[in-house]
């Protein structure tokens, strides 16, 4: 189930709104499970987003987003039918990739 | 005279303050209109796909030819008919209960399985009873709800739901009407609808399933009865059990005609 | 011990007809949880005249039966003190635990009052189920407010017979001495309940 990200790209004028909404659970480390073990750490560390092959946005998370995260982003530029990618690494080295065309 | 204007407005900001945070709503709104049409459900929506077409059971059969109301196999606008008569099993039957009958009739699998462990505990990512309610309610998206009272078992359950809606047990007498039987009332921050007419109703049955954001799962209408009952210090509500079937068909025939806007996503 | 249970479920709905008691259909669709037993679905006289719309008096007679025997039944401190300390009285208030089959049974049970009751004005998050309970020490402490203020809490039917508040002191949800440091979270002067929020200058 790994790497799935569902993505939205709108041109607005001179710039571009993309909508991600990523699946991953994004454990802190910190919960406990039913039987009161502590849940392993497993959460994203680096998102890159690009257009046309170009990177327009790069961070680096940690354990305090939330599970399943909803990125908004807005760059200068782009037309419709431009390629948006988004894809990220988490800690324990799985990745996600997911990409659209502008409308 | 002096001191007394400046008590009159601490206090009167006291009250503006506690207004503005009576509409905690309103910020959540604002996230939803944030996320607009996204909810994390989508992907449960899809693996509750999966588990509807594949064979699982003894019987290595799917759910395809499962029965839901409007045929066999048939999903679109199904559950927005429920709850409802079945013959074959001679009761009415909620969806947990139907989607149970339909495992262990077709897939052979047994009730126990199945009661095992129907929603996510801490830590889980979802489960099969989540998932395809999650799915089949996408599959009654903007669809009325029109839950049947023609059979004298469809009435007899609207009639036993709403004794059960009254009902006030446990150390602290709770009954679902204590919270949910007037409108405009709040616990804490977090509003209550008030189930026992039709705008209430409405709004808290045509939006479960849900995502629960605090949770990162699906819940099913099913859960959220039984955790009712928990907060109301009352035993474990049995999925797809008497009770449960009685107080959704009460909540589904006083939300009669409401559009199905499940899965939601709530807070 | 679920299939007797299932099959006992399937039975009873068979079998149902519309005077079929509530309480079966109960037992038949729940199962014991941890310290919430099947034995909490049986109603008390309070708790089988209650279960009604707020809308509906019910039968005039059984009410103040009831009322009676409430109040009849309230205990009393024994040491004659009603006032214990409202800073552990806050805490009850702010506690919403205890009697959940998800709460540990050794754990002090709350009274969860800010679930229903606004009491200090400077905590927001407060609900609306009851009325608000800021400044209730103004009624002062006179021997009719503490006795009614500790009758209500012990139990509500006293007075307000089919009122939806928890009964604290007649089910046993808290302990004397946490009745009494509520008693002093609501009367105690220096409680923030009745300090008014101060004035920004």
């Amino acid at each position: 189930m790994a790497g799935r990200i569902r993505i939205r790209a709108q041109q607005q004028g001179d710039h571009t709104e993309v909508k991600a909404l990523m699946r991953h659970p994004m454990e802190t480390g910190q919960r406990k499970d039913q039987a009161g073990q502590a849940i392993p750490a497993h959460f994203i560390e680096e998102v890159t987003m690009t257009h046309n092959g170009n990177v327009v946005m790069h961070a680096y998370w940690g354990a305090a987003v939330s599970a399943n995260p909803f990125l908004g982003v807005q760059f200068a530029g782009g037309a419709a039918g431009d390629e948006v990618v988004v894809t990220w690494r988490d800690n324990k080295g799985e990745t996600g990739e997911g990409s659209t065309q502008i409308r | 005279m002096r001191n007394a204007i400046i008590v009159g407005i601490s206090l009167l900001g006291a009250v503006m303050l506690v207004a503005t945070s009576a509409a905690q709503d309103g910020i959540f709104d604002e996230y939803r209109e944030m996320m607009g049409d996204d909810n994390p459900a989508i992907f449960v929506i899809d693996e509750g796909e999966e588990y509807w077409y594949t064979p699982a059971g003894p019987n290595d059969v799917s759910l395809e030819a499962c029965d839901l109301g409007l045929g066999a196999g048939v999903v679109e606008g199904a559950y927005a008919r429920f709850p409802r008569y079945f013959e074959d099993a001679d009761r009415v039957m909620d969806l947990e209960a139907r989607l149970e009958y339909c495992m262990v009739t077709l897939q052979g699998r047994t009730p126990e399985e199945i009661h095992a462990k129907p929603y996510s505990l801490r830590g889980d990512l979802g489960t099969e009873m989540e998932a395809l309610s999650a799915w089949l309610a996408d599959q009654s998206a903007g669809v009325p709800v029109v839950s049947s009272q023609d059979h004298p078992k469809e009435r007899e359950m609207y009639a036993l739901g709403e004794q059960l809606f009254y009902y006030r047990a446990g150390p602290h007498d709770f009954s679902c009407a204590t919270c949910h039987g007037q409108a405009n009332m709040r616990i804490r921050l977090q509003a209550l609808a008030n189930l026992s007419g039709h705008d209430g109703a409405a709004e808290a049955y045509t939006t479960w399933p849900a995502y629960r954001i605090s949770e990162g799962v699906v819940r099913t209408m099913g859960w959220r009865m039984r955790d009712c009952f928990r907060q109301q210090r009352l035993p474990e509500l049995i999925m797809g059990s008497p009770a449960s079937v009685a107080l959704q068909t009460y909540l589904a025939v006083n939300a009669s005609g409401a559009e199905i806007a499940a899965p939601g996503l709530k807070r | 011990m679920l299939k007797f249970t299932m099959a006992l479920a399937l039975c009873t709905v068979a079998a149902l007809v519309s005077a079929e008691p509530v309480t079966d259909v109960l037992r038949a669709s729940m199962k014991d949880k941890n310290q919430a037993t099947l034995a909490r679905v049986e109603q008390d006289d309070v708790q089988r005249f209650c279960s009604k719309p707020r809308s509906e008096p019910g039968d005039l007679d059984t009410m103040n039966a009831i009322r009676a025997k409430s109040m009849a039944a309230v205990k009393h401190p024994a040491d004659g003190k009603y006032l214990g300390d409202w800073q552990a009285g806050a805490e009850v208030a702010n506690n919403g635990r205890g009697l959940q089959y998800s709460d540990d049974p050794s754990a002090p049970n709350g009274g969860n009052c800010y679930a229903c009751h606004q009491l200090d004005p400077r905590e927001v998050a407060y609900g609306t189920i009851g009325p608000s309970l800021t400044n209730y020490g103004l009624r002062g402490q006179s021997d009719v407010v503490l006795k009614y203020t500790w009758t209500k809490m012990w139990d509500t039917h006293a007075y307000n017979t089919c009122s939806h508040m928890p009964r604290f002191g007649a089910q046993g949800i808290l302990t004397e001495q946490q009745l009494k440091d509520v008693m002093a979270y609501l009367l105690d002067p220096a409680s923030p309940v009745n300090q008014p929020i101060e004035a920004d200058n």
